[in-house]
């Protein structure tokens, strides 16, 4: 098969960048999109050009490394996989094919198509987690956890973190992410000991690194690689709600409830 | 030889890991504040690792090459962990799980610290379920088990098939919680290109910052590597594409020693390779052959028709079809461990009954399984599993068997640590996968979970103090010493010259080639014919690889071709030091598989009175080849025996 | 901390945008009434009501004071969105989202004009900000609304105005919903449809009226 790519080019974070055209031929259709890339990267570097720079890592769909905006969309055509779990076999031959880096204010570029996602750790470093620390827990039984909510815990927490979710929003928001780890954890016995600190403490973050808010047109659902559901952006209003009229009478003396 | 003492405790068995405990060394907490130490990989390993020695209360520097902790490869493991729990009520126990692990690394692994691993798995399970890790569970509300190859009992702790993930992130949680409270530092997208020992003693690294190319140095009282395993020495791998294994070589080429680097596991069920120009290989979990049937056609006339296209799988008649794995091994049949069933398979295929368009793979069929359970059942065990299958190879799993062939997955080889997982550098650790201890020359299916984690969370946190209570009086390590100085600029000088070589191949190329050497000469079988042809052609791609390769771009820029060009050339030289540990080892031993020593049958015919030792490499100065030193392994509770899963 | 939260913008948005749905309801319903034929009586006696009675009058503000919520944080929310992409993409967006879902503020800032013009055409005649029509008595609604609606300009761009609100209104009902956190694999498919519903009645309900006087000559009124 033979394309036409329209690839970001920029060289760091402060350079101008550009849309540079490329044709790449005699590609495999079972060849994976980054397999293509490979193709022109290695054709740029025999020209003595520099490769396109793009994120990649375990190739499988897991890591949540890859990014890439395909023809308008992140992760490219195909509804639930990864840009590394693309096949060209989902394109025409002879099509020409747009690629650019994620765009949010939250995520500056690196290079090319390649940018800076660390905003998505921040955000789980402002509590998505359970505080507790390697030692002294009790037994893994101790505690029954009804199938229902470990499954919808799990629906949640299969989160790759690769911010499709971010790509996709017509306002770069976050919410599908940190909805998904707020529902994991307050999902779970375990997390719910904290789950109204978590809440408040993660939203306030992802407020600041300067994301969008909701306007629940759910292309975010639409383009996340692990389809995970919007669903858990109702729960983390939910219990921002809740957690922000009760933060008043924290105090268990002072409230009553 | 006193270098390599493995310092396991003396006392019983089951004795040793408590008495170890009680008995070591501690730092105090005024004093862990004045301590800081360097975790290189935040993997399973790293990130536990770093997460609990900051909760101690040490200042902790982590690095990892990704962009963030939580893509670590740990995340790829998808089928489970195993823990000595024994909630099925099956008969399993501490002692059990350490038999098995034992047996299952073909008795090359070390007695105390496959127990101690044993005993600590238990922990783990209880840790993560306190984290919010969503194991699988039954309705009653507890967790679920499943079983897993090379054991007879249910004990292994699964989040759908992605318990890596679930785990890793669990792990990412606690640093999190570490990176806020201000214990530890996160220093990410940073390769680690060098160890720097002070008077002997590991007190820091060079790294490169991948985005500004900036040479930077860091310096801690103790050095971890969790760096994780080098199975991209092959090119084609499970592996993720940035897995490498610089952090040890540097290491190795500083003092460490490398121990069984030829110890390989090659994961029988893997996505067969469909071209020249594919990049890397996808495993379908072992779990799979808890509900999947292994065969291939009996007869050849059928192996052409399928090959041809003129008959679906389904269409072989159940008498024409040879389920080798079920005839061979009628014990313990599909679930016997991975390099059994990965020989097998290549068995079949050598022979000429390997199917699909290349007639290198073999069928793993569901059909028997989608009757007996449902499709519902199956899917709710391995949906995830079969929609990747169906995304990659386009066929439909449900309908038609799996295709599926051996691949290389993981190392059990690699930086020797003793009991406390200190290399033979003082001050430098290794845990994870870049340590060699606990799987021998064979790693049980959801075993690498446990031992990352083991070593993470629990037995590095404690065996550390005994080492830093030594260095309490030692002040902040400065990094503007002649060592640090001449480390960086050894590592600026290489980063030049692989820049000015200017040749005319790219660094993929030579990657391309290594792989095809060591899986043809140093893959799943291997002879002393081949492995001296593959010294040879070694040493001629790293002479070719010192002049020819191109790298281009600049060094004071994000340059994935530079980072590349430096890990294949260390590469290159594992590749070396692998070939001529399987030269030395004339045996078959697990993944270790010298065509000259086999059974009648085609097992593997270890020879435990010669070598019944794990082979430490050291680097020696200049031209001089490594030399090989003798850890001797005692087994003392297990009797050594063939063997046997028939 | 509350407030300043994008969640807690949204959600009084929400609240207010409900708020409002529920007015439109009660406003569709009166102007129902100019459809029965007695000559305008029954829709009078209505519009009197609302004129005097004492707890409309309360209501009024707390209606004003919803549509300025409505609109503020909806220009607030859209203003931290647009800042949150600085650098748009080159391809646009072709992810696959629910109908006009991306465009609340396009139909909002419409509905919005059409708001204006309405107050100006009724609610500040009535109030005396702006001096009736000839020949129309500063609180006759019913002329008022006949003589507009006699221009069929005006009516067809009152019904193209209802039409956008009508898609407005049909993102906004579930939208509200998952806003206040309310999403639930079962009630959620059901409450969209009862939203599209909802948006259904609104819009060929206030459309009725003007096709209606279009059709009907007014002499058979």
């Amino acid at each position: 098969m033979n394309f036409t790519l329209r690839i970001w080019r920029q060289k760091n974070a402060e350079a101008k960048g550009g849309m540079v055209s490329y044709s790449v031929s005699g590609v495999s259709a079972d060849s994976s999109f980054f397999e293509m890339l490979d193709i022109l990267n290695q054709q740029l570097v025999d020209e003595g050009a520099e490769p396109v720079c793009f994120d990649h890592d375990c190739r499988e769909g897991i890591c949540g490394t890859c990014s890439l905006y395909i023809n308008g969309r992140p992760h490219g055509p195909v509804k639930g996989v990864t840009t590394c779990q693309l096949h060209m076999r989902s394109f025409a031959d002879g099509e020409t094919i747009s690629i650019e880096p994620w765009r949010a204010k939250a995520f500056p570029i690196v290079r090319d198509l390649i940018v800076d996602r660390s905003a998505l750790d921040r955000i789980n470093q402002a509590g998505g987690y359970v505080s507790v620390n390697s030692g002294g827990v009790p037994d893994a039984n101790s505690i029954p956890v009804r199938k229902a909510d470990s499954d919808a815990a799990f629906d949640a927490a299969a989160c790759i973190g690769c911010g499709a979710c971010v790509a996709a929003c017509a306002n770069a928001a976050a919410m599908l992410f940190v909805g998904a780890k707020v529902s994991h954890l307050a999902l779970l016995p375990q997390g719910k000991v904290e789950a109204r600190e978590r809440v408040l403490k993660m939203v306030e973050c992802m407020d600041d690194l300067g994301f969008g808010g909701c306007s629940n047109t759910y292309a975010c659902e639409a383009e996340c690689p692990k389809g995970i559901s919007v669903a858990n952006i109702a729960m983390m209003n939910r219990e921002f709600l809740s957690s922000a009229i009760r933060k008043e009478k924290s105090s268990p003396f002072t409230g009553g409830f | 030889m006193t270098r390599l003492n493995a310092a396991i405790p003396e006392g019983p068995l089951a004795d040793k890991w408590t008495a170890y405990h009680s008995g070591c060394r501690l730092v105090s907490p005024g004093n862990k504040r004045k301590l800081d130490i360097i975790v290189v990989g935040t993997g399973l390993a790293g990130a536990s690792a770093a997460a609990s020695l900051g909760e101690l209360g040490y200042n902790v520097k982590a690095f990892c090459y990704q962009d963030t902790p939580r893509r670590a490869h740990s995340i790829a493991a998808q089928g489970g962990i195993n823990a000595a729990k024994n909630y099925p009520n099956d008969g399993d126990s501490v002692h059990r799980l350490f038999h098995d692990t034992v047996k299952g690394g073909d008795y090359r692994a070390r007695e105390g610290n496959v127990y101690r691993l044993s005993e600590v798995s238990n922990q783990i399970i209880d840790l993560a379920v306190a984290q919010g890790v969503p194991f699988a569970r039954e309705y009653g509300g507890l967790l679920a088990n499943r079983s897993f190859g090379g054991a007879q009992v249910s004990r292994t702790f699964y989040a759908r098939g992605q318990t890596g993930q679930q785990l890793l992130l669990g792990a990412y949680g606690a640093l999190n919680r570490q990176i806020a409270a201000g214990t530890v530092r996160l220093f990410n997208r940073r390769d680690v290109l060098d160890t720097v020992l002070v008077e002997g003693k590991a007190r820091g690294i060079i790294a490169r910052n991948l985005v500004t190319g900036e040479i930077e140095r860091h310096a801690a009282h103790a050095v971890v590597l969790a760096s994780g395993g080098y199975g991209n020495v092959f090119y084609l791998s499970t592996n993720a594409m940035g897995s490498n294994v610089t952090p040890v070589w540097s290491a190795y080429r500083k003092g460490a020693m490398m121990a069984n680097p030829s110890f390989t596991q090659i994961h029988p069920t893997c996505i067969p390779v469909h071209g020249d120009f594919q990049s890397k290989l996808t495993l379908m979990s072992e779990s799979l052959r808890n509900d999947g049937r292994i065969w291939v056609p009996l007869h050849k006339k059928d192996v052409e028709r399928l090959r041809k296209g003129e008959v679906k799988p389904s269409e072989i008649a159940e008498s024409e079809r040879d389920y080798y794995l079920e005839r061979r091994y009628p014990a313990f049949g599909n679930l016997v461990p991975r390099d059994v069933a990965s020989r097998a398979a290549k068995e079949r295929c050598d022979a000429g009954y390997g199917v699909g368009r290349t007639g290198v793979a073999v069928y793993l069929d569901f059909a028997d399984s989608i009757k007996r359970k449902g499709r519902d059942t199956i899917e709710a065990l391995y949906g995830n599993l079969f929609d990747m299958y169906r995304q990659i190879v386009a066929e439909d799993p449900y309908e038609s068997p799996m295709m599926i062939y051996p691949a290389v997955h993981y190392t059990m080889g690699g930086l020797w640590v003793d009991y406390e997982l200190m290399t033979t550098v003082p001050g430098l650790y290794a845990i994870g996968e870049c340590n060699f201890s606990d799987h021998g020359a064979n790693r049980l299916g959801a075993s690498a979970l446990m031992q990352g984690l083991a070593d993470g969370y629990f037995i590095l946190p404690s065996t550390i103090s005994r080492y830093l209570a030594d260095e309490i009086h030692t002040p902040p390590i400065e990094t503007s010493s002649p060592e640090f100085t001449l480390a960086a600029e050894a590592v600026g000088d290489r980063l030049k010259k692989l820049l000015n070589t200017k040749g005319t191949q790219s660094v993929e190329n030579f990657h391309r080639r290594l792989g095809k050497i060591m899986w043809e000469y140093c893959g799943m079988s291997r002879n002393e014919e081949g492995l001296h042809k593959a010294l040879e052609l070694l040493a001629a791609l790293k002479e070719e690889y010192r002049t020819g390769v191109k790298v281009p771009g600049g060094l004071d820029e994000f340059n994935p071709e530079l980072e590349k060009a430096w890990r294949v050339a260390d590469f290159i030289e594992l590749g070396e030091l692998m070939v001529q540990d399987a030269l030395q080892r004339k045996e078959s031993c697990g993944g270790h598989f010298r065509e000259e020593y086999q059974t009648p049958e085609g097992e593997a015919l270890r020879n435990d009175d010669e070598f019944a030792f794990v082979a430490v490499w050291e680097s020696l100065m200049g031209d001089e080849p490594p030399a090989m030193h003798k850890e001797p392994l005692e087994f003392l509770d297990i009797k050594l025996s063939q063997r046997s899963y028939k | 901390m509350l407030l300043s939260s994008s969640i807690a913008g949204k959600v009084l948005m929400a609240l207010a945008g409900l708020f409002l749905a529920v007015f439109l309801l009660v406003h569709l319903g009166i102007n129902l009434l100019l459809l029965s034929s007695d000559g305008g009586r029954a829709f009078t006696a209505a519009a009197e009501f609302m004129a005097t009675n004492p707890v409309i009058k309360i209501a009024e503000p707390v209606l004003f004071g919803g549509f300025l919520l409505h609109i503020f944080f909806g220009m607030m929310v859209s203003g931290q969105n647009r800042a949150a992409r600085p650098v748009r993409y080159q391809e646009s967006n072709s992810s696959e989202t629910s109908f006009l879902s991306k465009y609340m503020f396009h139909t909002g800032i419409i509905v919005f004009l059409f708001l204006a013009m309405h107050l100006a055409d009724f609610y500040l005649i009535k109030t005396g900000f702006i001096a009736p029509p000839e020949g129309i008595a500063q609180h006759d609604f019913y002329s008022r609304a006949m003589l507009l609606f006699s221009n069929r300009w005006y009516s067809f761009f009152y019904i193209l105005s209802i039409l956008v609100l009508g898609f407005h209104l049909n993102h906004a009902i579930q939208s509200a919903f998952q806003t206040l956190g309310l999403n639930h694999s079962r009630y959620t498919p059901a409450l969209k449809l009862a939203g599209s519903a909802y948006a259904i009645v609104i819009t060929v309900g206030f459309s009725l009226i003007p096709l209606w006087i279009a059709f009907i000559p007014l002499t058979r009124l």
